[in-house]
């Protein structure tokens, strides 16, 4: 397999240096940015397989690089990464169309791991942001007959959302639910399509809800 | 002083961060829990009859009060340096709701065409002055008007005003014109109604608004005590926590606990909501977590989805659940422990997960009181159900699980084993 090209967007130098630090090797760091306007330059110009993506910088934050990127170069994989746990932001940035979410305080084999799946096409989901969802579309899964209605979760898509949520890994959701990693990787990449498209209104609402309960 | 939680009824509020022309369609789809496009459809349909949409419109846009988006510091402050870009409207529903305005005035056009409209002379005047009194009450909107109130300056303000006035006085002028053939004594007293309404029209607002304002600035002014209260109190905090790192810097072990406490307090009060561990289901559970992240030195993640306010039978849970944060803090040998909770209002579950030893259920009969008294028979008692699951060498989930008394019963606090105050 050849080595996985990845950037780093971050405002901060020295978070940046120490995820290069951590994950230089296994795979070839190819641009660094640390705000909007020059995130959007060395991307267009680099085209890395992966982009870690900081959820708030100067310039608008990593959404508007996603809004500004996506249609141009679809072939860009966006990997948020945030010190923010704000519903808010996580969904958004998933929304414009990251495919995935961890923590800044992440290992750095997780985020090998991690870089890899996202290069892989498939979906990351932190248990905060599996909670995020489960939060997001409650109250929907007793009518999730219909696979393809965008806003709601099936009963499996649930399960594994439920289990992620309680710190299983895909190969333990797999193993629990008697089912291969590749499934657990397609109801997640699922879930997060769900996510992005779906109109569902109240998914913006309860973003915007949330803080007032 | 009222909270949330108080208030009788629900208010509709139109959303200062997400409307398009006055957040009256995105106020009304959130209240009512619809799609936007259904309410701005159902403007269009009212508007054929007799424009009763435009007139509801904005009546309504004069009542419902706008409401500015309530952020924690930490995003207020990102979204003011501009680190983060809001939920603005997309391309598509810019466009979308252009093409209902658009077949909005194509309604009006052609009730007027087949004849059932008012009067041919009087609707383009109307329509101006109604464009007119949008662009002025739009100002009235937006935050800098108080402060354009006061400085009186801003060009630009002060010219929008006059646009939207004077599309006003063109309206009446029009009017008064076509209208000519009249007394002139007529003329004068249509002149002086018309020059009164507009500017009660104009004015109006501002006034109703003054007595809005107070409130707001008061409330603002707490607001930003409390904050100022809170950033010191941070503040120290950090200053002692880095302090502590100094003098532990021999012992990495304390010196993560150290880091991991102070990054939650700030974490909390940057991006998290201020619930106090009394509230609810959710905020309990946290805050024991947060006690046996300090006491036993293991970073505790507790994932909620849901909350319910506390009753005897969530206490229990929270208490059982800690019992079980515990024993994996102790004895599982692990860097993290997965707390994850879940309730739907009637059940409420907690799931205590750690990769560690783990042991085998079935040799903790009796020695063993913490698992035992603490957990299952805790559980038991108020009615749920509890099960672990370990193998040696495999890790240990506790799940627990309890009926929750209906929520429907107003927020009075219920009598709790531990007596909240």
């Amino acid at each position: 397999m050849t080595t996985l090209r990845v950037a780093i967007v971050d405002d901060h130098a020295m978070f940046r240096s120490g995820v290069r630090a951590e994950i230089d090797g296994p795979v070839d760091i190819v641009a660094e940015a640390e705000d909007v306007d020059s995130a959007v330059a060395v991307i267009a110009e680099s085209k890395p397989d992966v982009v870690l993506l900081d959820v708030h910088m100067p310039g608008g934050g990593g959404l508007e690089v996603i809004r500004r990127l996506h249609m141009r170069h679809p072939e860009t994989k966006f990997l948020a990464l945030s010190v923010s746990d704000a519903a808010e932001d996580v969904i958004g940035i998933i929304r414009a169309g990251a495919r995935g979410y961890v923590t800044k305080n992440i290992s750095g084999p997780e985020l090998l791991d991690a870089i890899g799946r996202v290069a892989a096409g498939d979906a990351v989901f932190s248990p905060r942001l599996a909670g995020f969802v489960l939060d997001a579309f409650a109250g929907t899964i007793e009518i999730a007959q219909v696979d393809e209605d965008l806003d709601r979760l099936t009963e499996r898509e649930r399960e594994v959302m439920r289990l992620i949520a309680r710190g299983y890994a895909y190969k333990e959701v797999a193993k629990e639910l008697f089912i291969s990693v590749k499934t657990v990787e397609t109801h997640v990449s699922s879930v997060l399509r769900k996510l992005q498209l779906s109109s569902r209104h109240e998914l913006t609402r309860w973003a915007n809800d949330r803080r007032l309960i | 002083m009222t909270d949330q939680g108080v208030t009788p009824y629900r208010r509709a509020y139109r959303p200062a961060d997400r409307r398009l022309v006055g957040g009256v369609a995105t106020g009304l789809a959130d209240h009512f829990g619809v799609p936007v496009l259904w309410v701005r459809v159902a403007f269009i349909v009212a508007t054929w009859l007799q424009g009763v949409g435009v007139l509801v419109y904005l009546l309504l846009w004069r009542m419902l009060p706008l409401q500015n988006p309530e952020l924690s510091p930490g995003l207020e402050s990102a979204t003011r340096r501009g680190l983060r870009s809001g939920n603005r409207a997309g391309p598509v529903e810019i466009a979308q709701t252009a093409a209902l305005a658009a077949i909005g005035v194509g309604v009006l056009l052609l009730i007027q065409s087949t004849g059932r409209g008012i009067n041919d002379n009087l609707f383009g005047p109307l329509l101006l002055g109604v464009i007119g009194l949008a662009v002025v009450w739009r100002q009235f909107d937006d935050a800098a008007w108080g402060r354009w109130m006061r400085q009186t300056s801003g060009w630009a303000f002060a010219a929008r005003i006059a646009a939207g006035a004077a599309l006003v006085a063109v309206a009446g002028l029009y009017f008064l014109t076509k209208e000519g053939g009249w007394g002139v004594a007529v003329n004068l007293a249509s002149a002086l109604v018309v020059a009164v309404v507009g500017i009660a029209l104009i004015l109006g607002p501002w006034i109703a608004k003054l007595a809005g304002d107070l409130t707001q600035e008061r409330r603002e002014r707490v607001r930003s005590q409390e904050r100022a209260d809170v950033a010191a109190h941070l503040h120290d905090s950090v200053l002692q926590t880095l302090a502590l790192l100094q003098k532990n810097a021999g012992d990495p072990a304390a010196v993560a606990t150290l880091a991991r406490r102070q990054e939650r307090e700030l974490r909390d009060w940057l991006y998290g909501n201020d619930e106090q561990p009394g509230d609810s289901f959710a905020a309990a559970l946290k805050a024991s977590a947060a006690e046996i992240e300090d006491a036993h030195r293991v970073p505790v993640e507790v994932i909620a989805v849901g909350d319910v306010p506390l009753d005897a039978e969530v206490v229990a849970l929270v208490r059982a659940a800690r019992e079980a944060m515990v024993n994996a803090a102790k004895h599982a040998h692990v860097d993290r422990i997965d707390v994850y909770a879940e309730t739907d209002g009637q059940v409420a579950e907690v799931f205590v997960r750690d990769r560690g030893v783990g042991f085998d259920p079935d040799t903790i009969a009796d020695d063993r009181m913490g698992v035992r008294g603490s957990i299952v028979d805790r559980i038991e008692r108020h009615g749920g159900t509890a099960t672990i699951r370990s193998r040696p060498g495999d890790g240990t989930e506790v799940a627990l699980r309890v009926p929750v008394r209906a929520a429907d019963v107003p927020s009075h606090p219920t009598p709790t084993e531990g007596g909240t105050p």
